[in-house]
């Protein structure tokens, strides 16, 4: 079994409003799975129905090649995008209660809490009541029930809103010690370049249907326009650049360097070869810069977005 | 997994521990308390106040009737006109006069009478008067239409008629009071119950809407276990904040009693006069042993399995809806237009209870809404002390429990659904959308 999630042609409906359409999403065992998507994709819904939150109308969800039960709650960690603590209760109590429903027992929880919130710092808040917690302080013991009980299956809805720099990044290095570590994790966000650090595999969701998903890899090079960012030294750059254009396609380029060179994309066809216009290019002058442009997810997210 | 007395611990903790919570639990009994010795002070003030009346009896056949008692003075004013005797009685401050003209016959008397007196006089006062005066004028007719008074009053025959029903039991007045004390005391205290706990079940639903924590929550249980474990921690909660009104309140009331040595009998109530009507001629003794009696008559084992069913559905069936409105709205605010429908049922209870159940028990309307599930649990405690035939209540408890079944049902689709919406005020479409979800 190589995938620990799978999802098969889910449809959601609300009313007359269609949410979720025929979705499918695979998610490989030990990944870093990023459900990406602009607002009102559906993209809370379907996680929602793997979380049991949601009966979906038709299609199924395996974990770990069983179809999701009841059982499976303590397997799976969620941190939904709407989330929150009971104001007035203390943060150790909360926190120990949102873990017993998770099945851990009491000494467990208490031993396993002690050592997170000793690891994050925050072992001094255990008798304070949320109230008097900063919005970020909360999300960080949101963060630890979340994962405390050691799921396989880690979900995160946009979990990086609300975190300084700082903490943002406590937490991304949290996120990965756990991958490490064994766990599997789904994230969802708009936060491209935290996907792009993150992620080894993406799905792509658009008025609830799934328009792109896959290796991140595989996407990027599905996606890749064989178009190179180069920068030359040359006394005549006005001449270079209008030879250039009668062999390849060329635009300005914007990129920064120490010098004050000849910027320019040049975009070779489909099977052209990167050495061909590399020695083309050392014939007109020296070469200070030569790189492929690789599409970011960014650009991905909204040229699939548009074309839809 | 089974999380539910996980679910109602912590509900029933985070109720009893919070700081309003405690401070209404101790502090409702001693205010409750001080009103009442407040007012019973207040009014023992108030009768203690002797009041000088003035009789001017220019007829001269009736002023021995008044004799002064421990808070009446009657002064009899002779050989004055009523002018003068107005002036001498305003110069003296007197609680007012009274003035009866000269007369021919009894009968023409009665339009001679008159009361004057700075501020209106007190109806207690005047129908005192009154009665004195009748019963005087009265003898004074027969007399005068030569019946000897003395024969009527010795052959006057006083009766209490006994009241048995076909079975043999014995039934009075006394017995009247004791069903009415328990059918009312039970179905007010299922609606108070209801309208102050149903409350704090829907306030406790919409907080954990407004603090974002419900979908953490049921990512982890099943809304209907939430929501039964908020109904039931809440409930247990109540529960304890009732013991505590009771004792708290039994305990002051006895010490204030002691302490200030008040009467609180002086407090009455029409239930307490037919008490005292139905025991006026009996000693002490007879009263406490005729009080027992009374309640043994009562149908004691029926009455407490039926007050435990009827309170206990009757209150989870409304409390469910109270969770279901409050994980429909996103603040109190917005509570407003489906707490109507709520309330009216309940108060119609009340109101047929108090009103139709006391007058006729058994009749058409009572009966009818003691089969009706959302007003059968008030009526029909209220009804039981009177004896209701265990087929009727069973067939309401009947109809109550799958009206409940049928009502935690709709209410836990409410709130599965509402529990993730967020700033929408639904309408009542809406809710009715939601149930296909």
């Amino acid at each position: 079994m190589n995938n620990l999630l799978e999802v098969h042609s889910v449809s959601k409906s609300f009313g007359e409003h269609t949410v979720l359409n025929n979705v499918s999403i695979a998610v490989p065992k030990g990944s870093v799975f990023g459900l990406l998507g602009p607002n009102g994709a559906g993209k809370t819904t379907l996680l929602r129905v793997i979380n049991q939150i949601t009966m979906p109308d038709t299609g199924h969800v395996l974990l770990d090649g069983e179809p999701l039960k009841n059982a499976h709650i303590k397997d799976i960690g969620y941190l939904p995008e709407e989330r929150g603590l009971y104001k007035t209760m203390k943060v150790g109590e909360q926190a120990m209660y949102l873990a017993q429903l998770k099945g851990m027992p009491k000494a467990e929880a208490k031993k396993k809490l002690h050592e997170w919130f000793e690891r994050l710092e925050i072992g001094d808040w255990w008798n304070k009541k949320i109230q008097e917690l900063s919005k970020g302080m909360a999300q960080k013991i949101q963060f630890v029930v979340t994962v405390l009980h050691e799921p396989k299956l880690l979900i995160f809805d946009e979990p990086f809103s609300g975190f300084d720099p700082i903490n943002a990044n406590i937490i991304k290095d949290e996120i990965l010690r756990l991958k490490n570590e064994g766990a599997t994790v789904i994230f969802s966000t708009h936060r491209m370049e935290s996907v792009e650090e993150l992620c080894d595999h993406i799905a792509l969701l658009h008025q609830s249907n799934k328009i792109l998903d896959g290796n991140l890899i595989d996407i990027k090079k599905q996606y890749k326009t064989n178009t190179f960012e180069v920068g030359l030294n040359t006394d005549n750059p006005e001449q270079v650049r209008k030879s250039l254009s009668e062999r390849f396609i060329v635009s300005p380029a914007e990129f920064r360097t120490l010098g004050n060179e000849l910027k320019l994309n040049i975009k070779l066809s489909q099977n052209g070869s990167s050495n061909e216009l590399l020695s083309y290019l050392t014939g007109k002058g020296d070469v200070s810069h030569f790189v492929e442009v690789i599409p970011s997810v960014n650009d991905i997210f909204i040229k699939t977005v548009k074309s839809n | 997994m089974n999380h539910l007395p996980l679910i109602i611990k912590r509900e029933y903790l985070t109720k009893v521990r919070n700081k309003s919570f405690i401070i209404m639990t101790v502090l409702s009994p001693i205010i409750m308390i001080a009103l009442v010795t407040l007012v019973a002070y207040l009014s023992q003030i108030n009768n203690d106040k002797v009041r000088h009346i003035s009789v001017l009896d220019t007829s001269g056949l009736v002023y021995d009737v008044f004799e002064d008692s421990e808070f009446t003075k009657y002064n009899i004013i002779n050989n004055m006109s009523l002018d003068a005797a107005k002036v001498v009685v305003k110069e003296q401050e007197d609680y007012g006069l009274l003035h009866i003209s000269a007369f021919d016959t009894p009968e023409n008397i009665t339009k001679g009478i008159a009361f004057y007196s700075e501020e209106s006089a007190s109806i207690s006062v005047i129908s005192d008067l009154e009665m004195k005066i009748e019963r005087r004028l009265t003898d004074l007719n027969l007399i005068a239409k030569e019946v000897d008074i003395s024969l009527i009053k010795s052959s006057t025959i006083d009766i209490t008629i006994k009241q048995e029903n076909f079975d043999g039991e014995r039934t009075s007045k006394l017995d009247s009071f004791f069903k009415l004390i328990f059918g009312g005391a039970s179905g007010y205290l299922l609606f108070m119950f209801i309208i102050i706990y149903g409350n704090m079940i829907m306030r406790s639903v919409i907080e954990e809407k407004t603090s974002r924590i419900i979908e953490v929550i049921i990512s982890s249980v099943k809304p209907i276990q939430l929501m039964l474990g908020k109904i039931i921690g809440t409930s247990l909660a109540g529960v304890t904040q009732f013991a505590i009104w009771i004792i708290l309140g039994g305990v002051l009331f006895t010490l204030v009693t002691l302490i200030f040595d008040i009467d609180l009998s002086q407090l009455q109530t029409p239930q307490q006069q037919l008490l005292q009507q139905s025991l006026s001629d009996s000693d002490i003794n007879t009263q406490v042993e005729l009080g027992l009696a009374a309640i043994q008559r009562l149908p004691l084992v029926n009455l407490i399995i039926a007050f435990f069913l009827f309170f206990i559905s009757g209150y989870l069936l409304y409390s469910s809806l109270y969770a279901a409105i409050g994980a429909a709205v996103d603040s109190e605010t917005d509570t407003q237009q489906f707490m109507f429908p709520i309330l009216m049922p309940l108060i119609l209870s009340v109101y047929v209870g108090f009103f139709t159940v006391i007058e006729d028990p058994h009749g058409t309307i009572s009966t009818l809404f003691s089969f009706i599930p959302f007003t059968s649990p008030v009526v029909m405690l209220m009804r039981i002390p009177f004896g209701v035939p265990i087929w009727q209540q069973v067939v309401s408890l009947i109809i109550l429990i799958t009206t409940f079944i049928v009502t935690v049902w709709f209410a836990a689709k409410i709130y599965r659904v509402g529990i993730l919406m967020y700033g929408k005020k639904p309408s009542y479409r809406e809710l009715l959308k939601w149930m296909k979800y």
